[in-house]
């Protein structure tokens, strides 16, 4: 297979598989939690469900002062590669070629030079994750193979777009197509693994919030 | 043509100076001596020649000398499943001085577009030259090889695929010009109705050299000729078969409108305020980044121009499937098919399915606790 | 015949009074160059073709090394221009096909470009020519 012929598969058949797999899986495991449904609770509320879980889903994006303390590096670092991740994907000018392409919908991008320096930041910090899961002694213990291969799969796109952006190590064609496939296999593994927190977290932030106000009390 | 006059006589004393008395086979500049060309005449062409070929001035001597002394090659042209288009950039090559002297230089034996014979007497001319040079003569295919059904492109009532395997067998090496040639092109396109192959598919114990463009710059395709006759050899060729002088960089990495990329400045469509200012045309489809040719600093027409600079996005016509590239507007970062319409089914399809089997779910649920029995006494003491 | 179309692009990266990218460190080639010729009495030549010059620098470069008290035409296979530059040393060498297209430019850092000068497989050929001449008819009847 010529490197186009791959590159042209990657952007073409490659991409369907991946995007169905990818909504097929998130959907599907979506659906199969809310409809698991709670058990109904016959008590009197004392405040609000709806208000206090949608409050919550935004206020536990600020960790409170013991927590912080006793993750400061975790959250620093992993605030550091989310934040990166965002600007990376959805703030570099051809990625959002890509959205508008799916979606229709387009925004305004940063300048290059910056998202560029922002993917080598994100990098590093990832880098530094891994080290600190590795060496700390609790982590390393609680620590599976899903983890680590979760770990490689988020990392990989961004060092396969830095690669394919700077034309390190191999031909034009080959490095684009290697970043789009390393995409593919992200979204593929997403439903699957622990990804799946980037869709969970709001059905779990606001349940949390919501049995603290059904009870009156702050969450 | 203006020419300095030189007597014949200089081209006379080349094959009297031969020892046993025997006339040899007159060089290359016996040739160019004899067509009145000087010494000082012959020294520019060896610059120009240089300076095509990408090499650095130190070696002009060495080329001087090289081309001094090489013999007339026998080239044989197969024209197959093409468009001409190869030929006509080659053949407006000939409007220049420098180049023409190359095709002087070489022998053309056989070009069924271009020479004057046709018919039988050009087929036959074409088996003599092969006959009379056989290990040596230099075969220059254009055009895909349809291997469907052979008659889909035949000459004189002999398919393509025949007369290149005939061919192939004598010659030296071989100069696969165009996408064509080189990697299918046009015909090898989805669904290739005609089974079109390249010259490289069906080769395998010669040398080849590729040299693909649709077309390609005329200065590289001569370029590429006369290295072979300076040196008689193949120049460097890289992972596909293309001389790594002319296809050593993309046309991204030599673009003069890298700045505004790296900035991320872009148009947006044809003629908008960012195309006038002569911004990046990456948003418009440009394949630049993953096209490798000399387009961005050879250009066309004896350096006139090259597609971005006339504000039209690279098409990639130096890479194999060009054609199958989700089309030439496309962005690189723009998937090739129609995703929103596999998404949306997708999604039409897994939420009915994510019902069923949250239902699934739930009756297993009522089922488990149906059949759950309370614990007595009497399972204590068993 | 040829036809000026109007151009209504304009780039921001056309060069212009300061020295962008490749002009500085082609006159600092040339100021090694020089310093060779005076010190080692050694010729160089930079072809300009090969160098991914943006829109104007030539002419910038051109412009900086001016034009001397020396120039020649050449009438060899199509026109060619030689000239010294306003640094006497720096020569510029020009060739153009029949149809007036440049097919090559090099500026040469020497004492003479030996494009200019006569080759001895053409002055042995005059001198054959000469020869004939005066064998075959006598001066008398010019």
């Amino acid at each position: 297979m010529t490197e186009i012929e791959f590159l042209n598969w990657v952007r073409g058949p490659g991409f369907q598989i991946a995007v169905v797999i990818f909504i097929a899986g998130v959907i599907i495991r979506l659906a199969e939690i809310l409809m698991l449904g709670r058990k109904a609770n016959l008590a009197e509320p004392k405040g609000s469900e709806m208000a206090s879980g949608l409050r919550t889903i935004v206020t536990r994006s600020v960790p409170d002062a013991s927590t912080f303390k006793r993750s400061a590096f975790t959250i620093t670092a992993g605030y550091i590669f989310h934040i990166g991740l965002f600007v990376t994907i959805f703030l570099f000018a051809p990625h959002i070629l890509l959205f508008k392409d799916v979606i229709g919908l387009s925004w305004p991008a940063l300048p290059t030079p910056v998202v560029d320096a922002v993917a080598v930041v994100s990098i590093i910090s990832m880098l530094a994750i891994l080290v600190h899961r590795m060496r700390d002694n609790v982590l390393r213990f609680l620590s599976t193979w899903e983890d680590y291969l979760v770990w490689m799969v988020t990392i990989l796109p961004l060092i396969t777009g830095y690669m394919a952006f700077h034309r390190i190590g191999a031909t034009a064609p080959t490095l684009l197509a290697i970043h789009i496939l390393s995409v593919e296999l992200l979204l593929v593994l997403f439903p699957f693994t622990k990804l799946m927190h980037a869709f969970t977290l709001f059905l779990s932030r606001w349940y949390n919030g919501a049995i603290s106000g059904f009870r009156g009390v702050e969450s | 043509m203006k020419k300095q006059q030189v007597n014949n006589q200089a081209a006379q004393s080349t094959t009297r100076d031969a020892a046993d008395g025997a006339t040899h086979e007159p060089t290359l500049g016996d040739a160019l001596r004899s067509q009145g060309v000087s010494r000082r005449s012959f020294l520019k062409f060896c610059a120009a020649t240089a300076s095509m070929m990408a090499m650095s001035p130190a070696m002009i001597p060495k080329i001087a000398q090289a081309l001094e002394n090489a013999r007339r090659p026998s080239v044989i042209w197969l024209s197959f499943q093409e468009c001409t288009g190869c030929t006509e950039s080659l053949t407006r090559a000939h409007t220049s001085t420098i180049e023409s002297l190359i095709f002087d230089s070489i022998s053309l034996d056989y070009h069924h577009t271009l020479q004057a014979a046709a018919g039988h007497a050009a087929e036959e001319a074409r088996e003599i030259a092969m006959k009379e040079n056989d290990g040596k003569y230099l075969l220059v295919v254009d055009g895909s090889i349809p291997t469907g059904n052979p008659g889909y492109s035949t000459i004189a009532g002999i398919s393509n695929l025949d007369m290149l395997m005939d061919t192939a067998k004598g010659a030296a090496a071989i100069i696969a010009v165009g996408t064509c040639a080189t990697y299918g092109g046009i015909p090898h396109a989805d669904p290739n109705p005609t089974g079109a192959q390249s010259v490289g598919d069906l080769i395998t114990d010669k040398p080849i050299i590729n040299v693909p463009g649709c077309p390609p710059i005329p200065v590289v395709i001569t370029g590429v000729l006369t290295h072979f006759l300076t040196f008689g050899t193949l120049p460097e060729l890289d992972h596909i078969g293309r001389p790594k002088t002319f296809y050593g960089q993309s046309i991204h990495d030599r673009c003069y409108r890298r700045p505004f990329y790296d900035k991320g400045l872009f148009a947006e469509t044809f003629d908008d305020e960012g195309a006038q200012k002569g911004w990046c045309l990456y948003k418009l489809g440009c394949k630049g980044p993953t096209t490798y040719n000399a387009c961005a600093t050879t250009k066309w027409n004896n350096g006139t121009s090259f597609p971005i600079e006339s504000g039209h996005p690279c098409i990639g016509c130096s890479e194999p499937d060009f054609w199958d590239g989700g089309g030439f507007y496309k962005a690189l970062s723009m998937p090739t098919e129609n995703i929103t319409k596999t998404a949306i089914y997708t999604a039409a399809g897994a939420a009915a399915a994510g019902v069923a089997i949250g239902a699934l779910n739930k009756s297993k649920k009522k089922a488990a606790n149906k059949a759950h029995s309370k614990v007595t006494i009497d399972d204590l003491e068993k | 015949m040829t036809q000026t179309i109007p151009s209504r692009m304009q780039f921001n990266i056309q060069a212009d009074d300061t020295l962008t990218w490749n002009v500085e460190p082609l006159m600092h080639e040339i100021r090694h160059a020089l310093k060779n010729l005076l010190e080692q009495e050694q010729s160089s030549v930079i072809d300009l073709r090969s160098l991914p010059l943006a829109p104007g620098e030539e002419q910038k470069i051109l412009d900086l090394l001016g034009r001397g008290e020396v120039s020649a035409n050449l009438n060899a296979l199509g026109d060619s221009e030689v000239y010294e530059t306003t640094y006497p040393g720096v020569w510029l060498v020009t060739h153009y096909n029949d149809n007036d297209d440049i097919v090559g430019r090099f500026i040469e850092v020497t004492t003479i470009p030996e494009i200019l000068m006569s080759q001895r497989p053409d002055i042995t050929d005059a001198h054959e020519r000469l020869v004939n001449l005066l064998d075959t008819e006598t001066l008398s009847e010019h």
